[in-house]
């Protein structure tokens, strides 16, 4: 399954935010999206999940979702979105209710995720008893319970500490290697960018435009050792983005 | 911390611990003070020392009988009712209407509550209606709901009805409002029906605000059914209350408002604990 993101473009009012975005995620691919912050980022991953729509453009669907893919877009949220009134299982099993998934066949696939998630011994906890890493592993194994064809991720390790951070991407590079699922990883960390993306969209500050792609052809599982090689990409990376991000962020902030 | 060249151990003994010089002394303490310390005795301690002083009074004259019954004197007129009877029959009426008049209300509140949250046509229509009728002294009305439901029951359960019923529905809708909206795109995300994310997203979000306007809508239930009781009724706490003070009966005034308390606060403990079943998953 392929997506497309064609031409897409959306301004609330008068504030144009995106502008005239294109580019094409293929099967088992990541891509990152970087920009400073307020570039619509986040707008735009929303725009391909299907949650918002777009002024002018579209987001177009090639292909069939592998079968037993109950929700093909799935997203991942920066704040984990995870209903604090249910229990670790309770918060997997929400999403497999709604596809009549109840019982050992419900229960079959939680063990499953929260297994790969290393999450097996928290089954009964809430929420609020777990740190933030657990909790944004309790929000992947929610999105990997719906065997998702493309995964979407807004800054999904922004509200983490630097230490957690580098667990959960050691853990998302080990999940690629294994799943080869494709993403959508919006984040404002360039080291993240590098170490998870196979191509780079760097957008600029708003309107948003895509100033470049990068593609790394590095494979993800090299990435750790050969960081000393991404430190170019990464500075380069940085050299697109320094004035935006100055500029950006003398905005006022006068949109949502 | 200095990079040091040499590479020894790194063990805990490797680590000069620091020498305090003479006249060292320890930082002076400046926290403390502004936080609560869990003193659960004070509070019963408070009142029975306020009772006992008061008896202490009434016993010596110093307060006259006549401005303040001696405590002993409520209670006497309490172990009264219970012994003619007339308290259950008192209290039997009370919690008729309070029961019936504050369950309907509230269930009500809350359906039209979700339906102003939820439906903005509902919104649009209702909303300025319930902004407009929630200032009304509910008992003001009361001449009116005893033209339309009879001086009995009626009158009195539609009065609590009514009254309980506008601040449950402003309490609901802003709970459905408060409702994490991250939660509800999640929701969406995952493409959960729109009555999955009401019931399983929406409504327990909702709870606790529910639950706090119970809270307020129990007390003003309590009011109303005061007032309503002291305007025409046989029975009832209210009833027993306004008959003691025509007679100048204080003491079984005080009893009667003694009353009035204790239910209060049997109401406020059961959904304090309804809040902790309920609402467990908060810290």
């Amino acid at each position: 399954m392929e997506l497309m993101i064609e031409n897409v473009s959306h301004h609330y009012g008068e504030t144009h935010v995106l502008e005239d975005i294109s580019f094409t995620l293929k099967d088992g691919e990541i891509i990152c999206i970087i920009g400073p912050s307020g570039c619509g980022k986040s707008t735009l991953l929303r725009f391909i999940g299907g949650l918002e729509q777009p002024t002018s453009g579209q987001v177009l669907i090639a292909g069939e979702a592998p079968s037993g893919s109950l929700n093909p877009l799935t997203y991942i949220f920066q704040d984990f979105a995870l209903l604090p009134w249910r229990t670790v299982e309770g918060n997997v099993s929400l999403v497999l209710e709604d596809h009549g998934i109840h019982g050992s066949r419900a229960n079959a696939i939680i063990n499953d995720v929260l297994a790969r998630t290393k999450l097996a011994d928290f089954r009964k906890a809430l929420p609020r008893q777990l740190s933030g890493g657990m909790k944004q592993r309790v929000a992947i194994a929610r999105a990997l319970a719906v065997n998702p064809a493309v995964m979407l991720m807004d800054e999904p390790l922004s509200a983490l500490d630097s230490q957690t951070r580098e667990l959960l991407l050691d853990d998302l590079v080990e999940l690629w290697s294994r799943e080869k699922f494709s993403a959508c990883y919006v984040t404002h960390n360039l080291a993240e960018a590098v170490r998870l993306g196979h191509k780079i969209v760097v957008l600029s500050r708003r309107p948003g435009r895509v100033r470049q792609i990068v593609e790394i052809d590095m494979p993800l599982g090299e990435r750790f050792e050969r960081m000393g090689e991404l430190e170019e990409t990464q500075r380069h990376l940085w050299n697109l983005m320094r004035e935006e991000a100055r500029a950006a962020d003398m905005e006022l902030a006068d949109v949502a | 911390m200095s990079l040091d060249t040499t590479h020894a151990p790194v063990t805990s003994a490797a680590v000069p611990r620091p020498v305090a010089p003479s006249g060292a002394r320890p930082v002076p303490f400046r926290g403390g003070g502004f936080r609560h310390k869990p003193l659960g005795f004070v509070g019963p301690l408070v009142f029975v020392a306020l009772i006992a002083l008061w008896e202490l009074g009434s016993r010596t004259g110093f307060i006259s009988p006549i401005a303040l019954p001696a405590p002993s004197e409520a209670f006497a007129a309490f172990m009264d009712l219970v012994q003619t009877g007339m308290l259950w029959t008192h209290l039997e009426a009370s919690l008729y209407r309070l029961v019936v008049g504050w369950t309907f209300g509230s269930l009500l509140g809350v359906s039209v509550g979700l339906a102003i949250g939820l439906f903005s046509f509902v919104r649009a229509g209702f909303l300025p209606l319930v902004s407009a009728l929630f200032p009304i002294p509910k008992i003001a009305l009361l001449p009116l709901f005893i033209v339309w439901f009879g001086i009995g029951e009626g009158s009195k359960v539609a009065t609590i009805l009514f009254g309980t019923f506008f601040p449950t529905v402003i309490a609901t809708y802003g709970g459905v409002d408060n409702v994490d909206r991250n939660l509800i795109r999640m929701g969406q995300s995952f493409g959960l029906s729109w009555l999955s994310i009401v019931r399983k997203i929406i409504i327990p979000g909702a709870l606790p605000a529910i639950l706090s306007g119970f809270r307020i809508s129990a007390s003003i239930a309590i009011v109303l059914l005061v007032a309503a009781e002291m305007i025409g009724a046989e029975f009832g706490i209210g009833a027993y209350i306004l008959m003691a003070g025509a007679l100048f009966a204080t003491d079984q005034l005080i009893c009667g408002v003694a009353m009035l308390s204790i239910l209060g606060l049997t109401i406020s403990f059961f959904i304090g604990k309804a809040e902790k079943y309920f609402l467990n998953w908060r810290t």
